[in-house]
């Protein structure tokens, strides 16, 4: 492994609820180093602070304390240099698929004709090509997907940062974004953060996995998957790797 | 012949009131719409104003606006602009208000910054709210138009009706209630299909 790229410190964050004003810890102590074009899945109970962890690292929330570094330099805003795919997606309804993935360019003041070969190169990265005049509402769940994580690509993000996105997918749509996803991480080598609460699609994409603790979390656990791509879910290795982290994790639920 | 001309004359002037109202109405509705659902501060100063006067009838402002802009055009304009204004500014609030957090904050991580999220992410998704509000607010707006006519005009649709009425000419009456209609209508029409043209990505 390289360089470390996002170092996450000792963060912990404390939420302030709504009524009767009582705190809410949300994530304590919480350390981990990813290093360049890494692919790490992060898996624990619902409820853990996993989507919190995203949000801190991903800029749109602040820590309580601790410190999040990309390449060094503390996180304190949202940034296109860290990428974004939201499980249900969070297409703009009224942009196109070309007008989706060129948002980000767009607003980072790129010329028109450089941000539309930006924005079919994605597509196609996605194996969307023909689509870039569809609308969202014209699109299944999967092929929407594809268009968001176009849409992240699309400013060649550091580090793309991922909530969940195959979740709300059925098994077919799901296992094929998986692959694509692992054939476009291995082409791109970014650094994946990849929050899931399937254990198996955790062992079957990343180089590490990290369990969370129930509520309020914090690393529990950390497993190297050293299986060579492409995997297979029927291989020994894995299976025993998937039983061995799914124990770890029970042991959380109760 | 005569009463044609004096029917499509008072028409066209009726229609020019409701066009310059509606449209005052529209951009300030909208402005103020947008910076009262966007911005908490602004809601919390602006809103306790706008909830007081919203509840008086168009209708009770007749006086005043007789007494500040006398008769004909510029009272009549005031009262429309005024009965579309509140319809239109509640819309733009709700829309606004309703924007997906989700979406702005993907327009964030996206390296939007605090203007482009609003112009790109919040007014664009606010659009169908506000669509709906220019819709109700027209309606009010030939509402409005006719009651100032009726009082504080010696011209247009409005005007015309009542003439007739105190003329026994129940038939000029109903003419002129009929265009009301019929212009109401029109313009009902253009603007949802202006409203389709800009929303078509919402079909389907």
């Amino acid at each position: 492994m390289s360089v470390q790229k996002l170092v996450i410190e000792s963060v912990t964050k404390t939420f302030l609820e709504k009524k009767g004003g009582k705190t809410t810890v949300a994530l304590r102590d919480f350390n981990l180093a990813i290093a360049n074009g890494e692919f790490v899945c992060i898996v624990g109970p619902s409820g853990c602070g996993k989507t919190t962890l995203l949000k801190l690292v991903a800029g749109l929330e602040q820590a309580s304390s601790g410190s999040i570094c990309l390449d060094g330099k503390p996180v304190t805003a949202p940034g296109p240099e860290r990428g974004l795919v939201f499980q249900d997606f969070a297409l703009f309804p009224w942009r196109d698929v070309t007008g989706n993935v060129a948002f980000g360019p767009e607003v980072l003041k790129v010329p028109p004709a450089d941000r539309l070969r930006t924005a079919r190169r994605c597509i196609d990265m996605v194996g969307l090509t023909g689509s870039g005049h569809k609308y969202p509402s014209e699109l299944s769940g999967g092929m929407q997907q594809r268009v968001a994580i176009a849409r992240a690509l699309a400013n060649n993000p550091e580090v793309l940062l991922m909530d969940e996105p195959f979740g709300s997918l059925d098994a077919q749509t799901r296992s094929q974004l998986q692959n694509e996803l692992l054939r476009i991480w291995q082409e791109n080598k970014k650094a994946v953060v990849f929050v899931t609460h399937s254990v198996e699609e955790a062992v079957y994409l990343s180089n590490r996995v990290v369990v969370m603790t129930g509520s309020p979390g914090t690393v529990k656990q950390i497993y190297n998957v050293v299986l060579p791509y492409p995997r297979s879910r029927a291989d020994g290795g894995f299976v025993s790797l998937r039983e061995e982290i799914a124990g770890c994790m029970a042991e959380e639920c109760r | 012949m005569v009463w044609a001309g004096e029917l499509m004359g008072n028409t066209l002037i009726s229609l020019w009131r409701v066009i310059v109202g509606f449209a005052l109405a529209a951009v300030t509705g909208v402005m103020l719409g947008i910076i009262i659902g966007w911005w908490r501060n602004a809601r919390d100063l602006i809103e306790p104003v706008i909830e007081i006067l919203r509840p008086i009838p168009p209708l009770a402002w007749i006086p005043l606006a007789m007494l500040w802009f006398g008769l004909g055009f510029k009272p009549a304009v005031f009262l429309i602009w005024l009965g579309a204004f509140f319809p239109i500014v509640l819309n733009t609030v709700l829309g606004m208000e309703n924007t997906p957090r989700k979406l702005t904050e993907v327009a964030r991580t996206l390296g939007a910054g605090p203007w482009q999220v609003l112009f790109k992410v919040g007014v664009p998704s606010a659009a169908p709210s506000i669509m709906a509000g220019l819709r109700i607010g027209i309606g009010i707006g030939w509402m409005c138009l006719v009651a100032a006519e009726l009082t504080g005009s010696n011209s247009g649709l409005g005007y015309m009706i009542m003439y007739y009425y105190s003329t026994m000419e129940a038939s000029k009456t109903v003419a002129g209630m009929l265009m009301i209609g019929i212009v109401g209508f029109l313009m009902f029409i253009g603007l949802k299909k202006l409203e389709d043209k800009i929303l078509f990505w919402k079909a389907a």
